[in-house]
């Protein structure tokens, strides 16, 4: 194998699994090792720089870092990193994160931007654009900002303050608001004269179930993003005694969740699926079970019941689902017929893009299922000016994603206006290597691996819980659950870095490492190098660290794959061949600015006496 | 911060015949200095003990005073052991051997607990073939009080300080041979693939079996001048013989090795594989094995590997005729016979 180019900075930045699974690469060890020292606000901000929205995402987010974290790998359960977050948001000092906002320069710089939309992608547009002295006009149909935040996710999951907050944030920064007003045609935004545009409208229309007794029904058949929004905004206020729901999804969660808590005594939810296949997060399927909601799996919808006029049951075929040896599901139906008895029914089955405001004659083309041609890089659409991002540009994903979105959509908008190529001029990633000897065994980061299982966040009572739908049902980590979560993170950010000039091959590294990634050997080609290693190869998405030619002839062939970063290598290698150095990944912003990710707890205060 | 081991291991960590992974065979976390060639011996052993499927608690971990004789800590914590006197672990490995013959003996040992203060002791306890394995981890100097030199220090080493060591040094391996040593090796701290097969087949051995290691001292013995350092060692080692341990219940296909291969059988069943280097050299021949060690010496170069085997030799228990039950298992009849019975020893010396 060539030798590992520890000099290109994806190398450590796959390392870090957390960071590299995350959509906006929030460095994550970097904020947990922040509330292990009980510094909330400070942990605030490097999320709040790379994820907008930390506070709703630490209720809320789809944790793509949490089945990628290293410590999934050699321990029954990865860090609780979603919770850890939230205890950062809950426990940070508003004063000092006030402090530390963006200074919003005063003179503008004479661009102008519109938002369609004014959910995460469009919020985190405007947050990079605002501090670069853009004037950002936001539109949105609803009276308040936060998109799908507000009106798809209940608040018993995600309290009004907490997204509130975050969304004010971005909207004091001094976006001017279009609230209540819906865009119906983007050749009346362009006549605007607008400097480019951001669509970041979702996907809001949700799918319908067109089955017998669809129509007749029509009167108790809700469809459910539609019906969230609803609730959300305080048209519906509360529904029938048997609900069923339809989906199997995280939407369909929240769905009977919310109906649960608006009159629904017998609610259920009814998925094709298995149980194990469905689209929820195991969470929140947990969450329902533990508020007394059956989850009917292998129910494949055949009929609304009508009678008099009323929806009273719906018919299911039991279906059985099967495998073949490449993976691919057959579903195939048992002959059994099912009824749910019900007085609603609530269609919870996923949902399309739609862009019917969109003239088709204003220089952006669409493609396949009638969606824009976007970048997958810079976002742009065919019309030089008009930018998508979030569920708008490549169909329904999630939050994260959404401001992932809009960091390089921004990125894209101020090259652009600028006069720079948009694909060409992208900033490089923000990255350092530091290292953290201190000292003999004395590391800059707690390199102990300590036993703790993953920690346990808090609900409420089930009834208090359900007793109003604006209570928040989850009451997340204390702080000494917290700082035990903490310490669990391995630092993985804290890399081991070897120095082939400096080993003398005394095999101390190799003999000390509690997990045996490190072998000394012959190099060969990648896939003979693995079946040779001290310890089996589990894991060939994660790369192999190897050194170039040592005096012996041989090569260091590190495996990444279950390395503690305990640090021990390090401390038994007489020669400091072996060091400990945190590495720091940020995701560059608009502007070229990188994210001040190490502030200190006045640097905010400073900065703006300095703007004075 | 502090210097422990976390308890998380490789999530795929191989188990031997007894089902367990390397980890029940750890120890306790070195301190010796980082880069001692005593913590790979220390390593050596535990995948040594864990690949012949040993159970812990059979082994019995014998030592006496250096940096060499603290590393027992290091490994198998759960074995019995006894940290002795300076120059004195033959001896009580002797005594604990008597006392109960099922122990497995490993007794590490450095140069100065073996070739000073213990030089009467090792020549006794190979004259007698005590079934052990007796590990010197040698690395010409006295470590634990700054490196003066040992006597294996080779005549021309030069120390720390600079001053050349003017004396003859104490070749162990020439020593055991010439006292009747019934496996004798040599190898290096920093060559695990040779120095595992090597501890394997000495275990196996009924018998005395010594291997001679050298083991850097990367504080006071590691600078160029040093003929015990990682550099120089590499630089003069040359394997006489290449070893494969072979267990009984393994079948040996000759072509798995390169080269011509020779089997030797051991006492059990067991047998070690050599694939020789050299056409001609037979380590089952005593007068061979002397000859070769003092050629390669004259040549500046270090022989390594396994020198010499005497797979049929008669341990001590065979020769003093002890019962197969370990003695301190023998019941009060067993070990007080009685009136008549010390009646007809002393009527059989009339």
């Amino acid at each position: 194998m060539k030798a590992t180019d520890i000099s290109n900075p994806e190398y450590f930045h796959k390392v870090v699994d957390c960071q590299y699974a995350c959509p906006a690469h929030t460095p994550v060890p970097e904020y947990i090792r922040l509330i292990g020292q009980r510094r909330y606000s400070d942990a605030y901000m490097v999320n709040w720089e790379s994820n907008v929205f930390p506070g709703v995402l630490g209720r809320t987010c789809d944790r793509p870092c949490e089945p990628a974290c290293r410590r999934g790998r050699v321990d029954e359960e990865p860090v609780a990193i979603c919770r850890l977050k939230r205890v950062a948001a809950d426990n940070k000092d508003d004063d000092n994160v006030n402090a530390r906002m963006p200074v919003i320069p005063t003179e503008k710089n004479g661009k102008k931007i519109a938002l369609i939309g004014a959910g995460p992608a469009s919020l985190t547009v405007a947050r990079d654009l605002m501090p670069l002295g853009y004037e950002v006009d936001l539109y949105d149909e609803n009276p308040k900002g936060g998109g799908f935040m507000r009106s798809q996710i209940p608040s018993f999951r995600l309290p009004e303050a907490v997204l509130d907050q975050e969304v004010d944030y971005v909207l004091d920064m001094g976006v001017t608001r279009h609230f209540n007003t819906r865009v119906e045609s983007m050749k009346g935004i362009l006549d605007k004269g607008y400097d480019a545009v951001f669509v970041g409208t979702g996907a809001p229309k949700a799918k319908d179930l067109r089955i017998p007794g669809r129509d007749e029904a029509d009167a108790n058949i809700h469809l459910g993003i539609n019906w969230l929004e609803n609730v959300a905004f305080e048209h519906i206020d509360k529904i029938g005694e048997k609900v069923v729901i339809v989906g199997g999804g995280n939407t369909a969660m929240d769905c009977c969740r919310t109906a649960k808590r608006i009159g629904g005594d017998e609610v259920s939810v009814t998925v094709r699926s298995t149980y194990e296949a469905m689209k929820a997060s195991p969470w929140e399927k947990d969450d329902t079970l533990a508020e007394g909601i059956p989850i009917l799996a292998n129910h494949s919808p055949k009929e609304f019941i009508v009678e008099n006029g009323k929806l009273v049951a719906m018919t299911f075929n039991v279906v059985e689902s099967s495998y073949d040896e490449n993976g691919k599901r057959t579903i195939k139906e048992t002959g059994e017929v099912a009824t749910v008895e019900c007085t609603d029914a609530i269609m919870a089955i996923g949902q399309d893009n739609a862009f019917p405001w969109i003239e088709r004659d204003v220089g952006i083309e669409f493609g396949d299922w009638d969606m824009p041609i976007v970048d997958k890089v810079s976002f742009q659409s065919t019309n030089q000016k008009v930018f998508f991002g979030g569920d708008a540009a490549f169909g329904p994903e999630n939050i994260i994603t959404a401001v992932a979105h809009g960091h390089q959509a921004a990125i894209s908008i101020d090259l652009f206006l600028n006069g720079s190529s948009v694909t060409e001029a992208r900033p490089a990633p923000g990255t350092n290597l530091v290292s953290t000897k201190m000292g003999i065994h004395q590391w800059a980061y707690d390199s102990d691996v300590i036993d703790d299982d993953r920690q346990a966040s808090a609900h409420l009572p089930v009834e208090q819980a359900l007793s109003s739908r604006k209570i928040e049902s989850e009451i997340g980590f204390d702080l000494d659950a917290a700082f035990i979560e903490a310490e669990r993170c391995l630092n993985c950010d804290v890399q081991t870095v070897f120095v082939e000039s400096k080993c003398i091959e005394c095999d101390g590294c190799t003999d000390i490492c509690p997990t045996n990634c490190i072998t000394f050997i012959n190099n060969e080609e990648e896939d003979t190098l693995r079946d040779k290693l001290n310890a089996p190869s589990l894991n060939k998405d994660t790369d192999l660290y190897v050194s170039t030619d040592l005096p012996t002839g041989r090569v260091m062939v590190k495996d990444e794959d279950v390395c503690l970063h305990c640090g021990l290598c390090a401390e038994r290698c007489p020669t400091s061949a072996w060091d400990m150095q945190k590495f720091l990944y940020t995701v560059t912003k608009a502007g070229n600015e990188p994210a001040p990710i190490l502030v200190e707890q006045t640097g905010g205060a400073k900065k703006q006496e300095q703007a004075a | 911060m502090s210097f422990y081991k976390p308890n998380f291991r490789h999530p795929a960590a191989p188990t031997n015949e007894l089902g367990l992974t390397a980890k029940a065979y750890e120890g306790g976390i070195s301190t010796l200095c980082a880069g001692c060639g005593h913590d790979s011996i220390s390593a050596a052993i535990i995948q040594a003990v864990w690949g012949l499927n040993i159970e812990p608690h059979r082994v019995a971990k014998m030592s006496g005073i250096g940096c060499s004789s603290k590393s027992p800590n290091y490994f198998l914590s759960k074995a019995h052991g006894f940290n002795s006197v300076h120059g004195r672990m033959p001896s009580v490995t002797t005594g604990a051997n008597v006392a109960n013959r099922d122990l497995m003996y490993i007794g590490v040992s450095g140069d100065g607990d073996t070739a000073s203060i213990g030089m009467g002791q090792f020549a006794h306890v190979i004259r007698r073939n005590l079934n052990m394995m007796y590990v010197v981890e040698n690395n010409g100097c006295y470590g634990l009080t700054k490196g003066q030199d040992s006597a294996t220090a080779d005549q021309g080493s030069k120390s720390k300080k600079g001053r050349i060591n003017p004396f003859e040094a104490i070749d162990l391996v020439a020593l055991a041979l010439d006292l009747g040593a019934t496996f004798v090796a040599r190898s290096f701290s920093g060559d695990k693939e040779q120095l595992v097969p090597l501890m394997k087949a000495a275990m196996a051995h009924k018998g005395f079996a010594i291997i001679d290691v050298v083991s850097p001292c990367v504080t006071f013995n590691n600078h160029a001048g040093s003929t015990k350092s990682y550099d120089h060692t590499r630089e003069h080692v040359q394997a006489g013989s290449v070893v494969d341990f072979v267990p009984m219940a393994q079948e040996i296909t000759l072509d798995q090795i390169k080269g011509s291969t020779q089997n030797v059988s051991l006492h059990n069943g067991d047998s070690v594989r050599l694939s020789k280097l050299s056409d001609n050299y037979d380590p089952t021949d005593r007068h061979n094995a002397i000859h070769t060690l003092l050629e390669h010496k004259a040549q500046d170069k270090l022989m390594t590997g396994l020198i010499y085997l005497e797979p049929d030799s008669e341990n001590f228990h065979e020769t003093l005729n002890v019962p197969d039950q370990p003695l301190n298992e023998l019941k009060e009849d067993v070990l007080c016979p009685g009136v008549s019975a010390l009646k007809s020893i002393n009527d059989g010396l009339r």
